[in-house]
């Protein structure tokens, strides 16, 4: 590796290593060499060196993902797109970028919002994550209610496939004639191809935004109040909602300007032209009212607003402060059944013994429960999972999903069952074979390895005895 | 006993009598591209679909699947064609929550049905597709096509979220799920849209749907020359304010637009003066949005100095927005010989424009063009009844309009063309960069190549 890129783009020393062993999640792996390819060409040479020895690679953006994404499950190489960190165009008039995977997600809005424009999808983490972390995980975020997710607003992939080659895929334009790859890889979590170049769709800033909280004295109220909102077809651009004993969190932290004694808030934002704008605020108002709001506030400037959105944003690292560990669960359900969802979620926080707070992107009934434990315990860590596990089915039972944005990786590869029949997984399995046939890309990630699924799982297996 | 009868009675012998039809009347409504089906099967459940396709398996017997039938021509002629699967028999709502504005529906239900089924909640799907008084809700998927709301509600890809298809292996598989927010596994129904049928049955589609809009508003202008078309429609996208359409339509095609109109007596400004440009914006919102728009729109298109413009009743508009969602219908219809193509493209220049007009006069045929809102451009070229002639001309503009999308970085598709024209030159242009990539999902869905052999990009 050092004599395709120079020694100052490999790290190999156990020390350095240690470094690329976490990511957002709870879980670990360690790579044993991390290379930082600075062009396309650069990538797919170590993708071809490691080919013929055998290795496994592991794409890594900035490492906030939180399912185990980019951890190298089975050692080999960890290919950081820290280094691939330019916006190589801005096409203005057709209302597009082109960017390499390095780009942090807020740079590419900083790059374009002089002319009034915008990247939409806006994950919390988006100060620090990465586009190309955001194609493999398909991220979200708050204002992903209105305007999509990622895989929305990427029109066209540049790939290294598992053998080197590299190809493009979709249109600069979109709706480019054939399959819809550029689809099927946005959110493949990094185990069809690695990505290279990214053109994203850029968002025209609407002429009127207006964030309100607000106030409620019972979670259930507050979640009434969501499913209201949804059903009577008002279409915030984003609903969040955070519980009182996460908002004394944030307080703490931030100063956000959240009621410390309040039991939940909803965090509101309507956009579009003023008329639009003010006729959804005002609605909003009354369904808050009706379902009896302590307080509906306005913020009165961008100050106020950028505020609220701070409190909202930098929430998980606000709760590190409270409890030892945090375990942030990602799971979805129907909105209409998001108030028996949160009262069950307690039930589960009391027979485990754990507070379980809630911050979540309640209009697209985006659960994040947040289980909170003591690791120094023997067997904490373990019950936390349990419970977290039983979260989660639940929302499959609901109808829902396994998660709505942070990804399977290898948090939930198991619990695929739930959702997925055999057939299922054997036609995504043919799928990922055309891809990436021997597992070298991102192997242990998406399907189970415990059963149902032995190809797969033989092969993870083998990646590993490769790399000892 | 001849082949096509052996094939049934065999056919029937698996799925019972009333599930085949194969008269020689019956059978000459499935037709593609002049190939003609040993039989039609009409499953009335997905376990009669697999059933069907373990069998096709099993006898190497090749599907086309097919709704309301009104897009089968589209693509190039399947290498074999032994059975049409006609999926209308699956047409239930299986599951419908309005208050998640969520939705799970068979794949042969009309979406004429759904949209009432959906107007009675107060929602829609923003699939505003043409042949909407008979497609289904699989077919308009399956195929791609464009809605004429794409500007404000995207492509399917933007509002699909789940899907239960039967794979080339016989087995019934799904991907998504029924949540509007969703990335659990391989997001494989994306690669079901606009896949033509080639990658399985497709049986069952999950949707979000969306809240019907208060009001509506239409306004159309009209302009003496491109430049001035362009320049309005560059004014109202820089304004800020959304439109759910916003459609330019070149004199020819404003011509056509206006021949339709004439027949239901709505008289419209913006389309069918002689030589003029027309730019059709629809909108929609609360009352005071959809003033807002119409009052923005007039001034822009005074300053723009359109030669005439117009806010229009709402029933007029019912009927505009109704025609131009039928273009590709009308389009193909409207010569005895019609090249229709559909291309994506950077926004283009006047000049640009004036390039692609000028194609279909080196072969001496008359075209007519509409942009669609978001860079979808709609090109017809009209040739006479005269086979050979025709022929030539339209393969010429076919091969015209290829290099033309290649040389400015975008795609064509030949959306519909004679057969014989269809023979010469592919209808997907040429074959793309990544069609090893195109083969792996064809093979990973369908190993045997058993649905509509041929049909798709690259010869898949």
């Amino acid at each position: 590796m050092k004599s395709l890129l120079g020694d100052a783009n490999v790290l190999h020393q156990q020390e350095d290593l240690l470094m690329y062993e976490y990511d957002g999640s709870v879980e670990k792996g360690r790579p044993e060499v991390v290379v930082f390819p600075h062009t396309t060409e650069d990538v797919s040479r170590i993708v071809k060196l490691a080919a013929k020895h055998q290795v496994p690679i592991v794409g890594r953006g900035a490492g906030t993902g939180l399912s185990g994404g980019a951890l190298a499950r089975s050692g080999g190489v960890m290919i950081v797109f820290a280094q691939m960190n330019r916006v190589l165009e801005i096409d203005l008039e057709n209302q597009r970028a082109v960017v390499q995977p390095g780009v942090v997600n807020l740079d590419i809005t900083r790059a374009v919002e002089k002319a009034g424009l915008y990247f939409a999808p806006d994950p919390s983490s988006q100060k620090s994550c990465t586009i190309g972390g955001n194609v493999a995980e398909n991220a979200g975020g708050p204002h992903t209610l209105a305007y999509g997710v990622t895989v929305n607003h990427v029109t066209a992939l540049e790939l290294v496939l598992p053998d080197g080659e590299i190809v493009r895929v979709g249109s600069h334009h979109g709706d480019a004639p054939g399959y819809d790859l550029c689809g099927l890889f946005v959110g493949s979590e990094g185990t069809l191809a690695l990505v290279t170049e990214v053109t994203v769709k850029l968002s025209r800033k609407a002429e009127a935004v207006k964030t309100l909280l607000a106030i409620f004295d019972s979670v259930d109220d507050a979640s009434r109040a969501v499913v209201e909102i949804t059903a009577r077809g008002i279409t915030p651009a984003a609903c969040e909602m955070v519980d009182g004993w996460t908002l004394q969190a944030i307080e703490d932290y931030i100063h956000a300007g959240f009621p410390r004694d309040s039991a939940a808030v909803l965090l509101l934002e309507v956009e579009g032209l003023r008329e639009a704008a003010e006729s959804q605020a005002a609605a909003i108002d009354e369904v808050c009212r009706t379902h009896r709001a302590r307080e509906v506030r306005t913020a009165k400037d961008d100050e106020e607003r950028d505020l609220l959105w701070k409190g909202r944003k930098n929430a998980f690292g606000a709760l590190g402060r409270l409890a030892p560990s945090n375990y942030v669960l990602d799971g979805v359900i129907p909105r209409s059944k998001l108030p028996q969802a949160l009262q069950h979620i307690q039930e589960i926080g009391k027979k485990y013994g754990f507070a379980i707070g809630n911050i979540f992107h309640a209009g697209d009934g985006n659960l994040h429960p947040i289980v909170q434990y003591d690791p120094r315990y023997a067997g904490a860590f373990q019950k936390a999972i349990a419970a977290s596990e039983e979260i989660i089915r639940y929302c499959v039972e609901l109808g829902g999903a396994l998660t709505g944005e942070h990804g399977v990786g290898m948090e939930k590869n198991e619990l695929m069952l739930l959702m997925f029949s055999e057939a299922d997984f054997d036609l995504m399995r043919r799928v990922h074979d055309a891809f990436n046939p021997d597992s070298a890309l991102n192997p242990g990630k998406i399907f189970p390895l415990s059963k149902g699924c032995g190809e797969i799982r033989v092969k993870a297996k083998e990646a590993k005895s490769v790399t000892g | 006993m001849t082949a096509t009868a052996d094939l049934a009675a065999r056919l029937e012998g698996v799925l019972g009598a009333n599930r085949v039809k194969a008269e020689e009347g019956e059978l000459r409504a499935y037709v593609v591209d002049g190939m003609t089906p040993g039989a039609i099967i009409r499953p009335a459940s997905a376990e009669e679909a697999i059933e069907l396709i373990r069998f096709a398996l099993k006898e190497k017997l090749s599907i086309v699947n097919c709704g309301s039938r009104s897009k089968l021509a589209w693509g190039m002629p399947p290498s074999r064609y032994d059975i049409a699967l006609d999926m209308t028999g699956l047409s239930a709502i299986a599951h419908y929550d309005p208050g998640d504005l969520t939705l799970s529906v068979d794949a042969g239900m009309p979406l004429l049905q759904l949209e009432k089924t959906l107007a009675e909640k107060q929602q829609f799907l923003p699939l505003a597709v043409p042949c909407h008084e008979t497609s289904t809700v699989g077919g308009a998927v399956a195929s791609g096509i464009d809605s004429t709301l794409r500007q404000q509600f995207g492509t399917a890809r933007d509002f699909l979220i789940g899907a239960e298809f039967v794979d080339g292996k016989g087995n019934l598989c799904k991907s998504g799920g029924r949540v509007v927010k969703n990335v659990t596994g391989y997001d494989l129904h994306k690669l079901l849209i606009g896949s033509l049928g080639t990658l399985g049955a497709i049986t069952r589609l999950n949707f979000r749907t969306f809240p019907m809009p208060q009001e509506f508003g239409r306004f159309a202008a009209s302009f003496a020359s491109i430049e001035g078309a362009l320049n309005y429609r560059a004014l109202v996208e820089k304004s800020g304010m959304p439109t759910a359409n916003l459609e330019l339509t070149s004199p020819e095609a404003a011509e056509l637009v206006s021949g339709i109109l004439e027949k239901t007596n709505a008289r419209v400004t913006g389309f069918g003066k002689p030589g003029q440009w027309g730019v059709y914006a629809s909108y929609e919102g609360n009352a005071s949005v959809v003033e807002r728009i119409s009052r923005g729109l007039d001034k822009l298109a005074r300053e723009g100095q359109a030669a005439g413009s117009e806010k229009l009743e709402r029933s007029t508009g019912t009927i505009i927005d109704g025609v131009l969602r039928e273009a590709f219908d009308w389009l193909r219809q409207a010569a005895p010989q019609v090249a229709l193509f559909r291309l994506t493209l950077p926004r283009m220049t006047p000049a640009e424009f004036g390039e692609l007009s000028a194609i279909a006069e080196a072969a001496s045929v008359r075209s007519a063009v509409m942009e669609r809102a978001a860079g979808v451009v709609y090109f017809a070229s009209f040739a006479e009844d005269e086979p050979q002639e025709s022929v030539e001309a339209l393969q010429k503009t076919a091969e015209g309009v290829f290099s033309f999308a290649a040389a400015k970085h975008g795609h064509a598709v030949m959306l519909h063309a004679p057969l014989e024209v269809k023979k010469r030159v592919n209808v997907w242009g040429p074959k793309r960069a990544d069609w090893v990539l195109q083969q792996g999902v064809k093979r990973a869905f369908d190993p045997q190549g058993i649905f509509a052999p041929g049909r798709f990009v690259g010869g898949l």
